[in-house]
């Protein structure tokens, strides 16, 4: 009997050895997929993405249970599995010191794709990805997106029955990531499955199905709407007047009945537990409750992942407390950074190219951009890290590149990667960073006291930090860049790699520290943390293409289409507009 | 082989050409580093002793004292500096002026010729004992050559039982330059064949390129063969080309056959490889990769192969220890082919030796690739 399933996996089960012990990667995982769909595989980092991936590509083979690619047997048929499908793997499989042709030709030849065919194919899929003037250049020298693109079109070459996406949007610009779906669903409809992994939850919405896997386990595989739908009725929106959006979430978190609760721009999203309309008197304290409004909201794809992937309601009861930085008043008048004509270029190349924006003490500032849009190299320039070209930075009145070593004490900086010493424990961590800052005895023993107690690091002390789940590292790395309780910090991708529900949390946290009056300028190329800014500039290509509040930014993108535009339409919309404007 | 292995088997074959082209360091490593290896120890290093500055210390001179001085004069070995006395020479010598010492006394000449005893003094630095035991030997030699003509001018033979008549055979010249340059050619051999094939393998794990290769119908066969042909093309064009530098620029002679020559050049190079593939296969990113092939591949090729210190001459445990290292057969196939001329048993044991190495490298490669992904 044919069934009508491009992949299946039958109770599929896959460990990997490692030094001190046995990781269970996958456990038990058991779905199918239909022909002739797009199928989003969506989990938290290290819930097996990757792992599913491999094995669906033959690459690995499963200690236990079968999996099935368009009715061949993953383990005998390997080799016509492999002829079957296109497979692209994470950063997309390319040769960067070979040409867009030559990239072609070496999968053409791999793939056996016949040389009479390859003119016209290779004439069709750089037609469709836009790659056809840039034949010649090596893929190396090809943005992020174009990247992808060829990633895309080498696993297309021989139009493969089914499609395998290893995470091909992490990282890439909105304007990209959009063409690639359009690329998926043309082939969709041609009759192709693709199954595609991703950590933005976002795309799970251009999906016809959704696999939820966590920690090794499909929690549940549906249309999105079906997760999402599940949840209508419990997904509200909150405003006060005389309460900030950030200020609410803080207060709303803690509220009974709460799964969670985030800010979303100038209000507060609630997921509840159940479907009864919360009430002001039981969420909020009294001087809170003039003139509140709660409206009932359309649940969305991430609303229903994190109910369900929450089991605890905020592991943290007690609002972040940030000592001295708490001191520091709040004055919107008082700009701590600001940023004037800032040029830099490497070689003929501009990496950021007159740049200016300037940030309010106690405010949250974006900047936002896909990579290689120039924000870690906005960033060093603040930090110190690396000499401006021309155009002027100073933080606190000084330029920290020229500045006494001492000035740097009101910075903390987290930088990208977390930069921590794998090889020390998370004590010795913490006691080193706190050492570099310069913290002694009482002192830094109360510090070393707070960072356990706020991040909840109790259970690793002793732990090698290399060996810290993602989402820890990054506690580690917030705490370390905290010791010495600084007026101004600096997060440079602070949730790159990091899975959504340690986001939040971390944005929870950072949301605190601003409540208290530290500066917090942060980078993310998650468009939707753009949301839980107080301002933040766009940028593209080096330049600065708007700055404003989320919602400011938001607004320039509503149209009659799109009333409700989220901050990639509005991403989208910019950039389009900076192209025309070029053009 | 099928058509459609045979496409893959061109493809892998182009791409890593084109790879090879493009990177610098690849083209550096065939055919840069041989000129500067082969000039830095062609010309730079020298095991042999001449020059050797001696003092030579005469308290009383007179035509007996004159005549031995002379004869260290014309030595080509020596460059002797007279001192009048012992104590100017030693500072000479601790200050690393000179190497030794050769004192006569004041009595020399009159006891020379009253027929007894005449004790000339040597002292040797002895901080570099290699060094110190070629300067001995030396002065002897020179003595020796001395008291010959002495006797002769004195109508007395010799009053010698045994002369030592010496030929040199094969580097009539005692030049170290022949003996090093056929070995520098193991050693680049051994630096694109296990140094360059070990990183550029990492690289393409580190980079994610080996799961798209390994998601395609690729066999590993042709992979491993689509990997190994360019850097094969690529090691033999280095060989090539050193040899081409040793003959002509060197004036090594090569004795033996060329052709010879070029298949025990060919076997190394399949060693090479292998150990190269081996080495990637465990190590999966480029810096263990490199530190990996230095250490068990370059650094054993550079010393324990008899190409820069005689094996004879080693502890017998590190003397075993030679036989698991390929290049010990490729320097002595090398010095003799260069040297000596198609020595037969010499050719065919070695050649042997890196045969069954060859056989074992490739089996645990094969063995090692197919677990690819899993580990």
């Amino acid at each position: 009997m044919v069934t009508p399933s491009a992949l299946v996996f039958a109770d599929v089960t896959k460990s990997f050895k490692r030094k001190d012990g046995k990781i269970i990667a996958l456990d038990g995982v058991s779905f199918s997929i239909q022909t002739g769909s797009v199928t989003g595989l969506i989990g938290p980092d290290g819930a097996g993405k990757s792992t599913l991936m491999r094995l669906a590509a033959t690459l690995l083979q499963p200690d236990n249970g079968q999996v099935t690619v368009m009715n061949l047997a993953g383990d005998s048929q390997a080799v016509a599995v492999k002829s079957a499908m296109g497979y692209m793997p994470q950063r997309f499989g390319l040769y960067e010191d070979l040409s867009v042709a030559e990239n072609l030709a070496l999968y053409a030849d791999l793939q056996g794709l016949p040389v009479a065919t390859r003119p016209a194919r290779y004439a069709e899929l750089t037609k469709m990805t836009g790659l056809a003037p840039f034949m010649s250049r090596l893929a190396g020298k090809l943005s992020g997106g174009m990247k992808q693109k060829l990633g895309l079109a080498c696993a297309l070459l021989r139009s493969p029955q089914l499609l395998l996406l290893d995470e091909p949007t992490v990282g890439v610009d909105p304007v990209s990531r959009r063409e690639l779906w359009q690329i998926v669903y043309q082939q969709v409809a041609a009759g192709m499955s693709v199954l595609l992994s991703t950590a933005y939850l976002d795309e799970a919405e251009r999906c016809d199905q959704v696999i939820l896997l966590h920690q090794g386990k499909v929690l549940g595989q549906g249309p999105p709407e079906e997760f999402s739908q599940a949840l209508r009725g419990r997904i509200y929106r909150v405003t006060s007047a005389g309460y900030s959006s950030r200020r609410l979430q803080a207060l709303l978190s803690h509220a009974p009945g709460v799964v969670d609760a985030l800010v979303d721009g100038d209000a507060a999203r609630l997921v509840m537990a159940t479907t009864t309309l919360p009430d002001a008197q039981t969420l909020l304290p009294a001087d809170a409750r003039t003139s509140v409004s709660i409206l009932p909201v359309e649940p969305r794809f991430e609303d229903a992942f994190v109910a369900r992937l929450k089991v605890a309601p905020a592991g943290r009861q007690s609002p972040l407390s940030m000592g001295k930085a708490a001191k520091v008043p709040k004055n919107s008048a008082d700009a701590v950074i600001v940023v004037r004509d800032l040029v830099r270029r490497f070689g003929d190349f501009t990496a950021v190219n007159r740049v200016s924006f300037s940030v309010q003490r106690g405010e949250v500032f974006g900047l936002l951009g896909a990579n290689g849009a120039g924000k870690s190299t906005t960033f060093r320039m603040l930090c110190g890290l690396l000499p401006a070209s021309s155009g002027q930075v100073s933080v606190v009145g000084q330029d920290l590149r020229r500045s006494a070593p001492g000035a740097r004490r009101h910075i903390g900086y987290m930088a990208q990667k977390f930069s921590l010493y794998g090889d020390l424990s998370v004590m010795q961590n913490l006691r080193f960073f706190s050492s570099a800052y310069g913290l002694r005895g009482a002192h830094q023993a109360a510090r070393i006291e707070w960072a356990i107690e706020t991040f909840e690091l109790e259970t690793y002390l002793n732990a090698n930090s290399g060996s810290l789940p993602q989402g820890y590292k990054q506690r580690l790395a917030f705490a370390a860049a905290l010791m010495h309780e600084p007026e101004i910090l600096f997060l440079d991708e602070p949730t790159s790699g990091v899975d959504p529900l340690a986001r939040r949390e971390f944005w929870v946290q950072t949301n605190a520290l601003a409540e208290a009056g530290v500066t917090v300028l942060v980078t993310t190329h998650f468009m939707d943390e753009a949301n839980y800014c107080d301002r933040l500039v766009i940028m593209a290509a080096g330049e600065v293409l708007a700055e404003g509040t989320p919602e400011q930014l938001k607004a320039r993108a509503r149209t009659k289409a799109q009333p409700e535009p989220t901050m990639e339409d509005a991403f989208i919309h910019l950039v389009e507009g900076h192209h025309e404007a070029a053009a | 082989m099928s058509s459609a292995s045979r496409m893959r088997l061109r493809g892998i074959i182009r791409k890593e050409s084109l790879q090879i082209l493009r990177d610098p360091s690849s083209i550096a490593i065939a055919f840069i580093m041989p000129v500067v290896l082969l000039y830095l120890f062609g010309y730079g290093v020298s095991l042999d002793a001449r020059n050797i500055p001696v003092g030579i210390v005469i308290e009383q001179p007179d035509t007996a004292s004159d005549a031995l001085a002379g004869a260290f004069d014309q030595s080509p070995f020596f460059k002797p500096r007279r001192f009048d006395a012992i104590q100017a020479a030693r500072q000479a010598l601790d200050t690393r002026d000179i190497q030794g010492i050769i004192w006569l006394r004041s009595n020399f000449s009159s006891r020379l010729f009253s027929g007894q005893e005449a004790p000339i003094s040597v002292i040797v630095n002895g901080v570099d004992s290699n060094q110190a035991n070629i300067t001995r030997g030396y002065i002897e030699g020179a003595w020796l050559a001395w008291l010959g003509h002495f006797a002769a001018a004195q109508g007395r033979p010799l009053p010698l039982p045994v002369v030592l008549e010496q030929r040199v055979w094969f580097n009539a010249e005692l030049s170290s330059q022949l003996f090093l340059v056929p070995g520098l050619i193991a050693i680049v051999m051994t630096l694109i064949g296990s140094l360059l094939t070990a990183m550029v393998v990492a690289r393409e794990w580190e980079r994610g390129t080996m799961e798209a290769l390994m998601a395609t119908p690729l066999h590993m066969g042709e992979m491993l063969a689509g990997k190994l042909i360019p850097y094969f093309v690529l090691g033999m064009g280095g060989m090539l080309f050193s040899v081409a530098l040793a003959v002509w620029q060197f004036h090594v002679p090569l004795r033996g056959s060329f052709w010879v020559l070029l298949v025990s050049s060919a076997l190394f190079m399949l060693v090479a490889l292998s150990i190269g593939l081996l080495i990637s296969v465990v190590a999966k990113n480029q810096y263990v990769a490199g530190l990996v092939a230095i250490i068990t591949a370059f650094l054993p090729a550079f010393i324990l192969s008899g190409f820069l210190f005689d094996i004879h001459s080693m502890p017998t445990v590190v003397q075993w220890l030679t036989h698991l290292i390929p290049a010990r057969y490729f320097v002595a196939l090398l010095q003799t082919l260069f040297l000596a001329g198609d020595v037969w048993p010499v050719v065919l044991t070695n050649l042997g030796a890196l045969a069954l190495m060859l056989v074992f490298f490739t089996l645990v490669v094969w063995r090692k690739t197919g677990s690819g992904l899993d580990d």
